[in-house]
């Protein structure tokens, strides 16, 4: 009697994508971002939490420590098109390899265009779903939902 | 085989390096075990200082003042930060490096948040190696913050050499759950948002009950209060830690912890491996995966399946002679009528 399936290969769980989520500049309050972050950890992501008024510096640091895939910027004060370029610097300066960014915010599209081709994954602007920026941030991650 | 680059980095102060190693300790890689086994030798001298207590006492902003003190005595400090992985997603939101106020690019401190991945007892798996790695990298002290469920905490025995449980005043009846398990891990109370009313009696209560408690060892466990808020009892806190430390290498009862520390880690290893090895003969066996059919399909009942595929294994492990006929055929192996 033939057996059935036979494979050699151990069933090793892929490990969870480790995302950042942050909110630079200096405006007020953070209850977006932490939506976000519950919505990415119900995706069965580990979002690294860096809460408010953070540094493009410290960000790119804690995704070093904390071996990022992606970082999350979550940005409302306008200021996007000097804090997102200068985390993408740090990263490359640093030789910082593996982590994508993306970022969600109130976006001009010819924003939207520069930081694309600066490298920036994905976009989401104030309107965007819970499912899209889910699915953005799997994307930057090299994982592709299921 | 030749050095791993990643090591290489480790030992020479590469962060990105670290970082690196410490995803493969948590994923449990064979490229983790191969680089613990190099580094190990380097390990077991840093002070390694675990906090615990219930959520939202103050632990992150506590070791967050810790850790400021530590680096202007010219210390190299690393941070373990556990939080609970989500039982139904299996995400996480890692939060305590909100807490973390340290000083900016300063290349003397490294914080690892972890999630736990379904480990009890207040750590992830990896987190005692995670401490190794860091210590191989050259931290003298190594902070490790447990979930922060309270009394489950308890696993921080294993990993720290010097346990702090973090309290609040007007404990009321946590008291009475906290000797369920913080009360036995515990070597230094402290009692923290001393700006708070109540400290003091916080104190004097925690003194009171440290007295009648049974001590695990010669150690009596030290109380202290501090305000991570106003940085207040910092350094006393550091100097009760230091002298427990002294403690620690003196006695030999706590050298019997350590050993047994020891002893532990090489049953949970062995278990781990044991278990992987498992998985795959299971998933490698025909015959096993046939009774598993058969339990599947109530053909016979699990608890017989299960002797039945126990067996089979233990039979292979002995002897590689062992036929791979179907269990329907084999008269021996028959499930019982
Ligand atoms: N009044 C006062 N508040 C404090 C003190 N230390 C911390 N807090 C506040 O207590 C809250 C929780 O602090 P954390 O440091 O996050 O506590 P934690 O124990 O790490 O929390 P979990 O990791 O979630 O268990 C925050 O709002 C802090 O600002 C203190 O000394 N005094
Ligand atoms: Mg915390």
């Amino acid at each position: 009697m033939p057996l059935r399936g036979k494979t050699s290969e151990v069933s090793t769980k892929e490990r969870p994508l480790r995302v950042i989520i942050a909110k630079p500049g200096l405006d007020g309050h953070d209850r977006g971002a932490k939506v976000v972050a519950r919505a990415l950890r119900d995706a069965g992501m580990e979002v690294i939490y860096l809460g408010l008024r953070q540094t493009p510096e410290t960000i790119v640091e804690a995704a070093i420590e904390e071996d990022a895939d992606v970082i999350g910027l979550s940005l409302l004060s306008g200021a996007h098109m000097s804090l997102i370029p200068r985390v993408m610097k740090l990263l490359k300066d640093k030789k910082v390899r593996g982590v994508s960014v993306v970022a969600g915010g109130i976006i001009p599209d010819e924003d939207a265009t520069r930081l694309r081709k600066i490298g920036v994954k994905g976009i989401f602007g104030p309107g965007s779903t819970l499912e899209t920026i889910i699915q953005q941030v799997q994307n930057a991650g090299g994982r592709h939902a299921s | 085989m030749p050095p791993d680059p990643l090591v290489k980095g480790l030992l020479s102060g590469d962060r990105i390096a670290l970082a690196k190693l410490i995803t493969d300790v948590e994923s449990g890689s064979p490229r983790a075990s191969e680089a613990l086994r190099t580094v190990y030798a380097r390990t077991g001298r840093s002070t390694v200082v675990g906090f615990a207590g219930p959520l939202g006492v103050g632990k992150s902003s506590l070791i967050s003042r810790l850790v400021r003190y530590l680096r202007t005595e010219g210390l190299k400090v690393g941070v373990v930060a556990v939080d609970p992985s989500s039982p139904f997603s299996g995400g996480a939101v890692l939060g305590d490096r909100v807490r973390l106020d340290l000083p900016r690019g300063d290349k003397g401190v490294f914080v690892r948040s972890m999630a736990t991945r379904g480990q009890a007892g207040g750590l992830a798996q990896g987190t005692r190696d995670t401490v190794r790695l860091m210590e191989a990298f050259g931290m003298d002290v190594v902070i490790v913050e447990t979930v922060g469920s309270g009394q489950s905490d308890v696993n921080i025995r294993d990993v720290a050499t010097t346990r702090v449980v973090v309290l609040v005043p007007h404990l009321g009846d946590d008291i009475q759950s906290l000797k369920a398990g913080l009360f036995e891990i515990a070597d230094i109370f402290a009692v923290n948002k001393s700006d708070l009313p109540g400290s003091a009696e916080a104190v004097r209560h925690l003194r009171e009950m440290t007295t009648i408690m049974s001590p695990r060892s010669d150690w009596r466990p030290d109380v202290t209060e501090c305000s991570a808020l106003n940085a207040t009892g910092i350094e006393e806190l550091w100097k009760k830690i230091q002298r427990h430390e002294d403690f620690v290498r003196k006695e030999s009862s706590a050298h019997q912890e350590s050993r047994d520390r020891l002893k532990k880690e090489l049953r949970e290893l062995l278990q781990r491996k044991l278990e992987e090895r498992l998985r795959s003969m299971l998933l490698e066996d025909g015959e096993v995966e046939e009774w598993a059919r058969q339990v599947e399909e109530g053909k016979i009942d699990p608890y017989t399946g299960s002797d039945r595929i126990v067996q089979r294994l233990s039979g292979q492990g002995r002897s590689k002679t062992v036929s791979r006929r179907s269990p329907r055929l084999d008269k021996g192996a028959r499930p019982r009528g």
